[in-house]
């Protein structure tokens, strides 16, 4: 194997060209919702990646990633909302207006994101374990609840979003083009994954993880490594947030939700924890499960229990494990 | 007298009603093996979690290499130079033998900073990272993951990890333990040729070895130092019989 490619990229690869292929199959036979659905999964698999970086690799097992993705959602539903009514959304000491553009949402996604996970992440990763998932559900049910208290976002009915967040160029209101978006910044994700968790901070973090006295031994201090990818990663999932609102048209507390969170760690543990491309795997699988089964059955998540209790039983590396097998380390 | 490289001032630790650590002072200098050798339960391992910085003294000064060290995080007595291992090894265990000495010496360069470039990728860093598990004999067994390594070479990597760090002073918590007397016989040769580089501070049960080993002797009994000097006058001394080798021989 030291020529070639690994099992693991084959998988990788093949998942990639998969996600790629069905909406431009969907699109030829005009079938605008698989479109729509293949975007689903590059989003839901985004907001994984970024859950991922710190799950997965960092070992903090966050149950509040929903306030990340939801915040990212609300940048996107607040800036359209007010750029539809040509209001501000502050006027003093400055005047802060809507916006309409991705890129703009993108970045005041990013720098909220990155703001609210730095505190978030500054209390609770002073704790561990069990106290570590209490505590990041906190503030996620926390941030809920202020969506919900306030009526000019909608409260508990939510935002709409009338018109689509805007491209430079391009149409972003083409579902085609809003899944190369999507696409994009999934594979960008993974990039930037795959680039951290092989550099030395991506050493310091999974050493973290494994062993943080040894970390600590060794004269790097765990937390600011681990308080970084903590931030990291809600950006990611911010990012996330912020698409699935545009895509839905419409954001609401349910983005904020614990059972969001619940989800996104689900699209985690499914594809594979500490695996590049787990959260890809994850999304894709719960995304068919929740089309398709869910066609037949309301019950479709009985379905996804199962397939959950088998994957945490049976195979812990999750789908890709069980397709690539083992994860090797150097 | 040469600086010395750690130096103990009345320090104490309580918990509840036990003193655990009562007013210990203890002097490590350049190019010693000072030996803390006591019963179970002495209070040795809260004196190392002190001096490693896992445990607050309630009084007493620590100090490292002339500085004052006692509000000092684990990681920052690291960088200055303090290098230690573990009665229990402590790994980074999905990591290779390689992958925990190369951490060890990013650690010693700048830390996590590095977000881009492939660690694995930097062969000077390999290439260190190879010597100094040469030094303690395990180059052969450099890729091979933690896991897989006896437990006498997870000794020696906890060793290695401490060299890679180029440490002003060792602190070595019963670095013998489960060697058997092949590997003691190997490691006390090494430790031996290692005190020139680098004081240190052995925590040890064997008592061969210490006595082999040590320039000095300091023994702790119910979180009190009650003797300390060269190893003929720890032997002789009637106290220590009675409180610590007495129940050993």
């Amino acid at each position: 194997m030291t020529n070639g490619l690994s099992r693991e990229q084959v998988v990788n690869g093949s998942l990639l060209a998969l996600l790629l292929a069905a909406p431009l199959i969907a699109a030829a036979l005009d079938e605008p919702f698989y479109v729509s659905l293949a975007t689903r999964v590059a989003i839901l698999a985004l907001a994984g990646v970024g859950l991922n970086l710190a799950l997965g690799y960092g070992g903090m097992v966050s149950f509040g990633h929903a306030a990340f993705f939801g915040l990212g959602g609300y940048v996107a539903g607040i800036a359209a909302f007010h750029a539809f009514e040509e209001s501000a959304f502050l006027t003093w000491p400055f005047t802060i207006g809507g916006s309409d553009q991705l890129l703009v949402v993108w970045t005041v996604t990013a720098l909220v994101v990155a703001l609210v996970a730095l505190a978030i992440g500054a209390v609770s990763l002073r704790t561990s374990g069990v106290y570590f998932i209490m505590i990041t559900l906190a503030f996620a049910q926390m941030i809920y609840y202020l969506a919900i208290s306030l009526p000019t976002y909608g409260g508990e009915d939510g935002l709409s979003i009338y018109l689509r967040n805007q491209l430079p160029m391009g149409d972003s209101a083409e579902p085609l083009t809003f899944f190369f978006v999507c696409y994009g910044l999934l594979l960008l994700a993974l990039f930037v994954s795959a680039r951290l968790v092989a550099s030395r901070f991506g050493a310091a973090l999974q050493c973290a993880r494994m062993n943080e006295v040894r970390l600590a031994t060794l004269g790097i201090a765990p937390f600011p490594v681990k308080l970084t990818a903590f931030v990291l990663s809600a950006v990611i999932t911010g990012i996330a947030g912020a698409l699935f609102a545009d895509l839905n048209g419409f954001v609401g507390p349910s983005m904020l939700s614990w059972h969001r969170s619940g989800e996104i760690m689900i699209f985690v543990i499914l594809g594979g924890v500490g695996r590049l491309f787990g959260p890809l795997a994850g999304a894709a699988l719960f995304i068919l499960l929740e089309s398709f089964v869910g066609g037949f059955t309301d019950r479709w998540q009985l379905i996804l229990g199962a397939v959950l209790l088998a994957v945490v039983l049976f195979a812990r590396g999750g789908l890709i494990g069980l397709l690539a097998g083992k994860l090797r380390h150097g | 007298m040469a600086e010395p490289l750690l130096e103990l001032n009345g320090l104490s630790k309580s918990f509840g009603a036990l003193k655990a650590c009562d007013g210990v002072d203890l002097t490590l200098l350049p190019g010693e093996i000072h030996a803390l050798i006591g019963p179970n339960g002495a209070g040795k391992s809260t004196l190392i979690a002190q001096v490693a910085g896992w445990l607050r003294p309630d009084a007493g000064a620590i100090s490292l290499l002339g500085q004052p060290a006692v509000h000092l995080s684990v990681a920052a007595r690291a960088r200055r130079g303090l290098g230690r291992t573990f009665q229990i090894s402590s790994l980074a265990s999905e990591f290779s033998a390689l992958g925990n000495v190369r951490l060890a010496l990013q650690a010693r360069e700048r830390g996590a900073f590095g977000f881009w470039s492939p660690v694995r990728k930097d062969r000077r860093l390999r290439e260190e990272a190879l010597a100094v598990l040469a030094r303690v004999g395990l180059e052969e067994r450099a890729e091979v993951p933690v896991t897989t390594l006896s437990h006498g070479e997870r000794r020696l990597l906890e060793v290695a990890l401490a060299l890679a760090l180029r440490p002003k002073l060792l602190l070595l918590d019963e670095p013998m333990a489960g060697l058997g007397p092949e590997g003691t016989r190997a490691l006390t040769a090494f430790l031996r040729t290692l005190k020139a580089e680098a004081g240190i501070l052995l925590v040890e049960h064997d008592m061969d070895a210490v006595f082999a080993l040590a320039d000095r002797i300091s023994v702790l009994v119910y979180g009190r130092i009650i003797a300390s000097g060269p190893p003929e006058e720890i032997r002789r001394s009637a106290a220590v019989r009675e409180a610590y080798l007495g129940d050993a021989a």
